[in-house]
This record gives C-alpha cells, sequence and structure tokens, in this order.
C-alpha cells in the first residue's frame, strides 16, 4: 500500500515541501526527496540552502515553515532533489549577542553538524577558493554500500597488536609505489605488508573530515607550507575527509574507506579510529564559523561567564561533552561508524574532557562515558581514552570505565622509556608495567587489556629517534622550537643525532630491538608506531602535526636500509601471537594455581628466583609458566625474558624446567642480526641450560619446551 | 545519455553512450534492469561512457543483484581506465566480470 506521507504538501518555488520528520538529525534519503532535521535551542527561524554542486550561489533557499518546527527542532521534506549534485546548509536566525554566548548571524551559511559527506577539500592540499561563502559544505550520503557478509571483527582485546598510523602518510613517499598515494586506497596496496608484519588492528589519527589549511602558513625554515597536517581538529564528526580519498574528487570517500575496511577486514585486521571530541576546527573567538558555533554555541561549546571559549583541549576550544545534547550527537556518531562502517574500536583523543562537566569539573561518574560503555551497538567495540587533557587533569589509572574502557599508559610509556636508556630505580615499576599494570588497573577490577602499552606514539620521538636524540629539535614547526614535549626520556646513544660510528649505530639498533622486545613481552595490548618497525626517523622533531613532507612520510626505502630491524620486530609480533601466555586476559595471582610445581609468574634477576629490585638494579628477568596460559586454558610453553639495561655484560643463572623440558633462545638482542631472533617453533636449543652471558643493554628471550 | 539495446546468440546487449551520473541514472535503470529475466546472460558495453558517477555504480550494482538472483548473468565490456580504477577503489569491481571488447564479453557468457 501506498503511503500518504510520500506527497508533499507545501511548495516553495519549483521545490515541493512536506513536514519532515525530526528524527534522525541529519539529512536522510526518504522515498521520492531529502528529509533535513537540524536542532537549535535559539534560533527564531531556519533557511534550508540549496547549491548546486561547486556552485558559488545557492540555487535555492528554502525558509522552514512555522508549522515544521517541533520543539527546538526544524524538520522538512524536500522532493525532487538529485542527491549526487547537492550541497546544502543553513540560515540560522536568532541572538547574536557573543558576550552571552549567543553566535546566531543569518548573513552566514553554516553546516549540518550531521553532515555525512562534506565538500570543499575534495583533493588534498588544493588551494581553496577563499572567498567561498560556504567552504564547508553539506553532502548527502547514501548508505547503501554492499558488505556482504562482513562485520567488525571482535579479537579480543587481549589478543590485540595495534599500529598507529598516519593515513596520507603511510604511503604518500614515492617509495610506497602505490597508484594512489596517502589515500585509502593507499592502504589497501599495503595489506600483504601489515598481514607480513603481524599486526591485528590499525589505528588510524584522524579521518573526519578537517580543514589541511586551518592555520597554514609558509615554514621560515623551507618556506613550503606548514599545514593542520594530523587533521586533530574536526569539522564535522560523521563525515571522512574527502582529501584522503583518492575518489575524493567523485565525492565517493564514503565507499572507499568503506571498501577499504571491508577488505582489512577479510585480512583479519581490525580498524580503530582516533576520534577528536574534545573540540573543533572553530577554535576561539577568533576562529571561523563553521557549524556548531552559528547554530548554538552555548549548547555546544563550554563557556566562561564572560562568553569566552574554555581551552581543556589546548586547542581554542572545549566540545561541552556532558551536555545532554552533545552527548546524543557524539553516541549518534560512535552509533553511525560502527553501524555503518563496521569500525572496530574507537581511541579518544584528550578523553579526560570527556568527563568534565560543563563548568570544566571532573565528574565523578560523566553520563557520556557511561552511555558508551553501556550502548547496544558500541557492544563490542574497542573504547580507548587518552586517558589525560590540556587542561591539566591526568587519569592514567583512575579513568571512569564502567568496565569497558581501555586506556593509553602513559605510565608504560615513561617507565619503559627511562628503564631502557639505563636510569636506576626502575626495577620495581617496570615489574608492574610488564604485567599489564595490575597496580593501576587491578583494584578497580580491570584486566591487562585495559592497558594500551606503547613506548612510542605520534605525540613524540619515534622509535628511532627516541634512542638518537636527547632533545627535541622542532625548528621546522616554526615555533622557536617551543612546541612539543621536553620530557621525552630519551637517550642518543652518545652523539645527537646522525652519526658514522658504529660503535653507536649498533648500539641504538640494539636499544630499538630492546623497546621492542620489552614491549611484545608485556601483558596488555602492544601498540606499534607507524615505522617503527624499520627504523622510522623525524629528524629529532617530536610533534610533526605541520608537515605533508618526509618528516611524516614513512620512506618504504627503509624496509630495505633496516631489513634486519624489520625482521626482528616481525619475529617478536609472531612470537607474541604464538604464545597465549603473553596474552592473559586476567591479571597474575603470583602463585601456582595449577599444580605445576610454578607460579604464573616468577621474578629472577643474575640469580634464578632472585630479582635484585634494589634502586642501583637495572636488571630484570621474569619467567612465565605455560600451564598458567590463558588461566590455565590454554597450555603453552615456559617463557623466560632477561633484561639487562647495566652497561656490563652479565651472567644470568636461569630457572631450572621440569624435566624433559629445555630452554630454547627466541631472541637475545647482544646478538647481531640476522642471529637476534628466530623464526617461531625454529628455537634453537641453548648450550648451557644453567645460564646465559647477557651483553650489556641487551635483552633475551628463551622457551621452555 | 543513450541507450540501445539488441539481442544476439541468446545474450542481451545494451550499449550505453554518454555520461551515467545522478540526472541520467535513473531513467536508465528503468530501461535496464527489466531485462534481468530468469538466467538471462546481459551484457552492458559502455565504451561510450567517459563518466560514471556513485549514481551510475549503485544503477550497476542494483542489476547485478537483480540478475544474479534469477541465476542470470551480467558482463561489463570496455570500462574506461577511470572508471575501473573507480570501481576498484571503492569496491564495486569485485562483483562484476569486466571484459575488453563485445566479442570477449559475448564469449564470457557463453
Amino acid at each position: 500500500m501506498e503511503r500518504v506521507d510520500i506527497h508533499p504538501t507545501h511548495q516553495h518555488g519549483q521545490f515541493k515541501l512536506r513536514v519532515g520528520r525530526p528524527l534522525p538529525f541529519g539529512a536522510t534519503l526518504v522515498p521520492g526527496g531529502v528529509n533535513f532535521s537540524i536542532f537549535s535551542s535559539v534560533a527564531t527561524g531556519c533557511i534550508l540552502v540549496l547549491f548546486e554542486r561547486h556552485a558559488l550561489q545557492p540555487m535555492a533557499e528554502i525558509p522552514f515553515p512555522d508549522e515544521f518546527r517541533i520543539g527546538n527542532v526544524f524538520a522538512m521534506i524536500v522532493f525532487g532533489l538529485d542527491y549526487e549534485n547537492i550541497e546544502y546548509g543553513y540560515r540560522i536566525d536568532g541572538p547574536y549577542d557573543p558576550p552571552a554566548g549567543h553566535w546566531c548571524n543569518p548573513s552566514q551559511i553554516v553546516m549540518d553538524p550531521y553532515a555525512k559527506v562534506i565538500g570543499g577539500r575534495d583533493v588534498w592540499g588544493k588551494t581553496p577558493n577563499w572567498d567561498d561563502p560556504y567552504p564547508h559544505r553539506a553532502r548527502l550520503a547514501f548508505d547503501d554500500f554492499d558488505w556482504e557478509n562482513d562485520r567488525p571483527l571482535e579479537i579480543p582485546p587481549e589478543d590485540q597488536i595495534i599500529y598507529e598510523m598516519h593515513v596520507r602518510s603511510f604511503t604518500r613517499h614515492p617509495s610506497a609505489g602505490v597508484k594512489h598515494p596517502g589515500t585509502f586506497a593507499g592502504i589497501i596496496e599495503k595489506i600483504p605488508y601489515l598481514k607480513e608484519l603481524g599486526i591485528t588492528s590499525i589505528e588510524l589519527m584522524p579521518i573526519y573530515e578537517f580543514d589541511e589549511f586551518e592555520n597554514s602558513r609558509p615554514s621560515p625554515v623551507t618556506g613550503e607550507t606548514l599545514y593542520n597536517y594530523w587533521g586533530y581538529s574536526t569539522v564535522g564528526f560523521f563525515a571522512p575527509k574527502a582529501g584522503y580519498a583518492a575518489t575524493g574528487k567523485f565525492g565517493m570517500q564514503v565507499d572507499e574507506v568503506k571498501n577499504l575496511i571491508k577488505q582489512l577486514h577479510k585480512h583479519g585486521i581490525e580498524v580503530i579510529l582516533d576520534v577528536v571530541f574534545n573540540h573543533t576546527a572553530e577554535g576561539n573567538e577568533k576562529g571561523p564559523v563553521i557549524s556548531f558555533r552559528g547554530i548554538d554555541n552555548k549548547t555546544y561549546y563550554m563557556l566562561t561567564p564572560e562568553g569566552y571559549y574554555f581551552n581543556f583541549s589546548g586547542c581554542g576550544n572545549t566540545l561541552n561533552c556532558n551536555n545532554p545534547i552533545v552527548r546524543n550527537i557524539v553516541l549518534d556518531c560512535l552509533r553511525y561508524w560502527a553501524a555503518e562502517y563496521h569500525i572496530d574500536g574507537f581511541r579518544f583523543d584528550l578523553a579526560s574532557i570527556l568527563g568534565r562537566d560543563p563548568w570544566g569539573a571532573p565528574l565523578a561518574n560523566p553520563p557520556l562515558l557511561e552511555s558508551l560503555a553501556f550502548d547496544p551497538i558500541l557492544a563490542h567495540c574497542k573504547l580507548i581514552a587518552e586517558a589525560w587533557d590540556a587542561g591539566g587533569l591526568y587519569q592514567v589509572g583512575t579513568f571512569p570505565a564502567f568496565g569497558r574502557w581501555a586506556e593509553w599508559n602513559g605510565k608504560y610509556r615513561d617507565t619503559v622509556r627511562r628503564f631502557l636508556k639505563g636510569d636506576g630505580g626502575m626495577v620495581g615499576d617496570m615489574a608492574q608495567r610488564l604485567q599489564g599494570s595490575p597496580d593501576l588497573y587491578a583494584r578497580a577490577g580491570r584486566g591487562p587489556a585495559t592497558s594500551i602499552n606503547f613506548i612510542t606514539a605520534h605525540d613524540g620521538f619515534t622509535l628511532y629517534d627516541l634512542v638518537s636524540y636527547n632533545v627535541k629539535h622542532n625548528e621546522a614547526n616554526g615555533e622557536n622550537n617551543n612546541d612539543g614535549s621536553n620530557d621525552n626520556e630519551s637517550w642518543n646513544c652518545g652523539v645527537e643525532g646522525e652519526t658514522d660510528d658504529p660503535g653507536i649505530i649498533a648500539l641504538r639498533q640494539r636499544q630499538m630491538r630492546n623497546a621492542i622486545a620489552m614491549l611484545l613481552v608485556s601483558q596488555g595490548v602492544p601498540m606499534i608506531l607507524m615505522g617503527d618497525e624499520v627504523g622510522r626517523t623525524q629528524y629529532g622533531n617530536n610533534n610533526t602535526y605541520c608537515h605533508d613532507n618526509e618528516l611524516n612520510w614513512l620512506d618504504w626505502n627503509l624496509l630495505q636500509k633496516n631489513a634486519d630491524l624489520f625482521q626482528f620486530v616481525k619475529h617478536c609480533i609472531a612470537f607474541r601471537r604464538a604464545h597465549p601466555v603473553l596474552r592473559h586476559r586476567e591479571h597474575f595471582r603470583n602463585h601456582d594455581y595449577m599444580g605445576s610445581g610454578y607460579p604464573d609468574i616468577s621474578w629472577h634477576g643474575t640469580q634464578a628466583w632472585h630479582a635484585d629490585w634494589s634502586a642501583s638494579s637495572r636488571t630484570l628477568a621474569f619467567m612465565l609458566c605455560g600451564k598458567h596460559a590463558k588461566n590455565g586454558s590454554t597450555p603453552d610453553d615456559f617463557i623466560y625474558v632477561a633484561m639487562n639495561m647495566y652497561w656490563e655484560a652479565l651472567w644470568f643463572e636461569l630457572p631450572r624446567l621440569p624435566v624433559g623440558l629445555q630452554w630454547h633462545v627466541f631472541a637475545n638482542t647482544g646478538v647481531a642480526a640476522p642471529g637476534d631472533s628466530c623464526k617461531p617453533g625454529q628455537e634453537p636449543p641453548l648450550a648451557d641450560q644453567k645460564g646465559l652471558l647477557l651483553g650489556d643493554r641487551s635483552v633475551t628471550i628463551l622457551i621452555g619446551r | 545519455m543513450d541507450i540501445t539495446i539488441k539481442a544476439t546468440q541468446g545474450i542481451t546487449i545494451a550499449a550505453i553512450s554518454g555520461d551515467v551520473d545522478g540526472s541520467t541514472a535513473a531513467s536508465l535503470q528503468e530501461q535496464i534492469l527489466p531485462l534481468a529475466q530468469t538466467g538471462s546472460k546481459i551484457l552492458l558495453d559502455m565504451t561510450h561512457v567517459p563518466y560514471m558517477s556513485s549514481a551510475g555504480l549503485r544503477m550497476l550494482l542494483s542489476l547485478y543483484r537483480k540478475a544474479t538472483s534469477v541465476d542470470g548473468k551480467l558482463v561489463l565490456v570496455g570500462l574506461s581506465e577511470e572508471i575501473l580504477d573507480t570501481m576498484s577503489i571503492t569496491g564495486f569491481l569485485d562483483f562484476f566480470t569486466t571484459c575488453d571488447t563485445v566479442d570477449a564479453g559475448i564469449a564470457a557468457l557463453q
């Protein structure tokens, strides 16, 4: 039977109209037309502005008749629109009084916060028309991608190995050799590489539409344009970055992203999005009016009593996340990406902001975080918090988790870096980090996989730079080296930057391997920064947010140059995947509950069964009993790891294995490549089963079977 | 945009010429979808289609879905390099058999 509501009741010029449905917000394709719905608590009137694609002037402006408003929502169906060629925006009539927090101005066209496709920056780096009256343009999405049988992979959290990646940087370098460099399509061509490396999940730095020209400026050093390259500044939460899509010029970025995800899923690789809900690209009162500010400034942003923007993000404004309206848009956004894009998880940039009340005070039980934790659609999505913000809130270990949230473990990074460079007094802390940081998480009943373990991430030094520079070298950013962290816990191994000294080069190679080995035998979830597996350098720059050049691009020539390192990383990943004892779901109990004669984990030093916990100690060893793997459900081998961060070689006495088992050597970073590691399953037996001489600043991993 | 439809050797050959986009895809779909009958073999000759938008690709996928649901077969012929590339990147290509020439298309359907 034909529905009666597919017939127009109103007309405006050539356009036939009907009262719309208030939900869902945004523009939705309905039979014969498009349903436009937008909320504003302050608007006294609203006009839908329609453009033909790329046209500077609107083709129509259709005021919402009074009877099309329900509550604070304007909703209208417009019939007969060509969905591919329409761009739409709104003029919002209402109070303009910035000190009182109101920024409505019907002379400006504002973008729908629910825009699913955004035009205006269709091709990366193409200079925009600065006179465009509507620079970021909402478009319509068809959302009919043929997923066939795909769905999110739901890899158990403790089995993940995350690879943090910037979409453009991954394949933009000419050496990548892909057909469409720097795009989502480029990543598809590199799936075999990701498979070979062995990671389970890629975490994409922001892919929501952003404006690479935000704060763009010439470099004082080279004159080339500096961009908002990383993209931590959202223009629209529902739209993928068009400039990252080879098909962005055809407006097909939605399909391109979905196809990337489908192809990755086919190869067993999850996709986690780095999402930025703490602020938007509108900046402070000097920033542009793009969307939220001109629609309902007071609802969307945290404002001081004088109408200025609170700046807990360090980026100009702060999204008012615990306002019920804003909470809903965040929830709608994540549900959309989970359901429509099959996203496997989300990493929340400066997530502590999401736990602040509208005046900035931290909440004990933030409703937004609770809503996300218990949401039915997000139920199997990974939720990962960057558990701090730029306003001084640091919540590693105390982030309101509701049994669901994992955290970027900043303490893991700091402890491992200090232990790695040979600081004393780190052994006790290190023992906690290796176990999945039970000191931070166990009391609250949170398991090891709560801890996203990382030594390097996009913020800060790459692994190569961590062992090659004592201090940051950010001159190329044009901020007099004042930007970026000063707290790097790095060590250059003797010379700052590049050197010909073979001893220093060898030590750096060893230190990188030591870091990788520690990361991949730690309980919790390891995260590797793109390129660290081949020794990528940023030449000491620890904050490359603005560089569309070789400071960020992955140079694929490194794969040959540092083939040995790549092999070592690959082996360590394969080793982790082969051994469930490295991937416990629950914390160790520190005793023998399986009757194996060995506790689940035991601590050792140069003497077996006697770890040196003193302040001067720079050695630590531990043994995992395979009978206890995954609570005894998945029998595994014994694993013994010895770490000698002392500057001289030391003899490590080995704990004795049960009769019939022997120690075999999987890795020893004190041995030159290719002898530094072997393919898991092919470990040769250790000549002397009683002990081994471990070189200075070296790590060995043994397997008992 | 024009379409000519003829039948030969038990195969329906539909030759399209001109751009297929939001303004032409709907009418094209109306003419092409009825070709998908039980067991029908359809060859779409797109040698003279310079540009195909997202709406055009969706029309092709609808046709494919309809044809395969009634045990029919569909072959696309003469896709331009750019259309092929776009289809590959966005995943549409995975569904289709493609050939360079009409003769090769006929052979693939027999």
